[in-house]
């Protein structure tokens, strides 16, 4: 083997290991590295509920009550197995609203609502103009009444 | 092909190419903003923000792959001594700095009214801000050690030991439960069907291409002056200084 080529096996099993080494490091520390809990995390005790963390998932519809002039809030945040209410007063960020999901950041009282002090909006990673959304949500609404009739056939 | 790993046919041949890359990334940019930011519909969730999305990504990718094109080159400059691989390496680090500081701000920008936070320490924006320190460290490091030999191979080892953060930024949104969304496009599931309109991706997609001919163009031009400093005491480097004194009298 030429000595050049030994160099180069070496450092690229250097790299190797290294990134193999990383990644076996990141992966212990899988669980501080996310960033939120989903509520079925929180149910089965898998989130540091006794101190102050995030609870991410989707808000249910038909679950936000606002008061106090819209800064005090009230809905129920899902992963569509478990639900937890929280409590939130302040400046709701821009895409929050029904069927959105979000993380938010507090934590949980006696009674299992979940005090948050920070509601932070994440959004999807799809792309698209108003109008095909419509159209979207209009053929999904379509295509089950068409489904209806099938769903009677024993 | 090994005619041009000479530096002074390097030089004449970047001299050549570098006109053509710029008139090239000149037009795909002003057709990539002007369908991004005029033709291109707002979003159905966030309106007209998205729309930073057209120069955040771009730069967000760029910064990556600046960063294996710079690891890649130490690789070859420390296996088989090419001083052009070194030069290519050096002069990569201020402009994959650049863009990632760019994705950073644009990123942070954009986070503010969609998210209602400029920042999270989620896996994804850590990572990067990461990436934005080891080209700090690279360029930091390189600059301290005079002796060109022994700065390009500090750097190329720095650079290949970073190079670990690099998977790690593309799969941290989907290792980790972060606030950033996963990828619409690029990602294994998605290179078939985007998650991105035809006409919102067809500017992220000409934007990209044009950030990517930009970082070579600017290479180029940085190594170019790369190579005149090393040489400069060479008979066609002086030559070149003479000419070109001669002409500005």
């Amino acid at each position: 083997m030429k000595p050049r080529h030994k160099k180069l096996l070496l450092i690229v099993s250097g790299v190797a290991v290294l990134t193999v080494a990383s990644l076996l490091i990141l992966n212990a520390f899988r669980n501080n590295l996310v960033f939120y809990f989903t509520p079925t995390q929180v149910f089965t005790g898998k989130a540091p509920i006794h101190t102050v963390f995030r609870v991410g998932g989707l808000v249910e519809k038909g679950s936000i009550k606002k008061s106090d002039g819209g800064l005090t809030v009230n809905f129920v945040i899902t992963d569509l197995k478990k639900s937890i209410p929280v409590y939130y007063h302040g400046i709701l960020p821009d895409l929050f609203r029904a069927g959105q999901g979000v993380v938010c950041q507090g934590r949980l009282n006696a009674q299992g609502q979940f005090i948050a002090d920070q509601v932070l909006a994440k959004h999807s990673a799809t792309y698209m103009p108003p109008s095909v959304a419509q159209e979207l949500k209009h053929n999904a609404a379509t295509a089950q009444v068409d489904s209806t009739p099938h769903s009677y056939k024993p | 092909m090994y005619k041009y790993a000479s530096p002074k046919n390097f030089y004449v041949l970047a001299g050549q190419l570098i006109p053509w890359l710029g008139i090239i990334t000149l037009v795909l940019f002003a057709t990539g903003l002007y369908l991004g930011l005029y033709v291109a519909p707002p979003d159905y969730q966030q309106g007209d923000s998205y729309r930073i999305m057209f120069i955040h990504v771009p730069a967000a990718w760029m910064s990556m792959y600046v960063y294996v094109m710079m690891a890649g080159a130490g690789l070859v400059g420390l296996v088989w001594n090419i001083k052009l691989a070194d030069m290519l390496a050096t002069a990569s680090a201020p402009i994959g700095a650049s863009l990632t500081l760019m994705a950073l701000v644009t990123g942070s920008l954009w986070g503010k009214p969609t998210w209602g936070t400029y920042w999270v320490w989620d896996a994804r924006l850590t990572s990067e801000l990461l990436l934005f320190f080891l080209y700090l460290g690279f360029i930091a490091l390189q600059a301290a050690i005079d002796e060109p030999r022994r700065s390009a191979r500090a750097g190329a080892v720095l650079a290949l030991v970073g190079v670990v953060d690099i998977p790690i930024i593309h799969f941290s949104v989907i290792w980790w439960n972060t606030l950033h969304q996963p990828a619409s496009i690029g990602a294994l599931n998605r290179i078939i069907s985007p998650t991105i309109y035809p006409t919102m991706l067809h500017p992220l997609l000409i934007n990209s291409l044009a950030f990517f001919l930009f970082y070579y163009m600017v290479v180029l031009m940085r190594m170019r002056g790369e190579i005149l400093a090393r040489e400069r005491h060479t008979g066609w480097v002086m030559q070149i200084v003479r000419a070109s004194a001669e002409a500005a009298r």
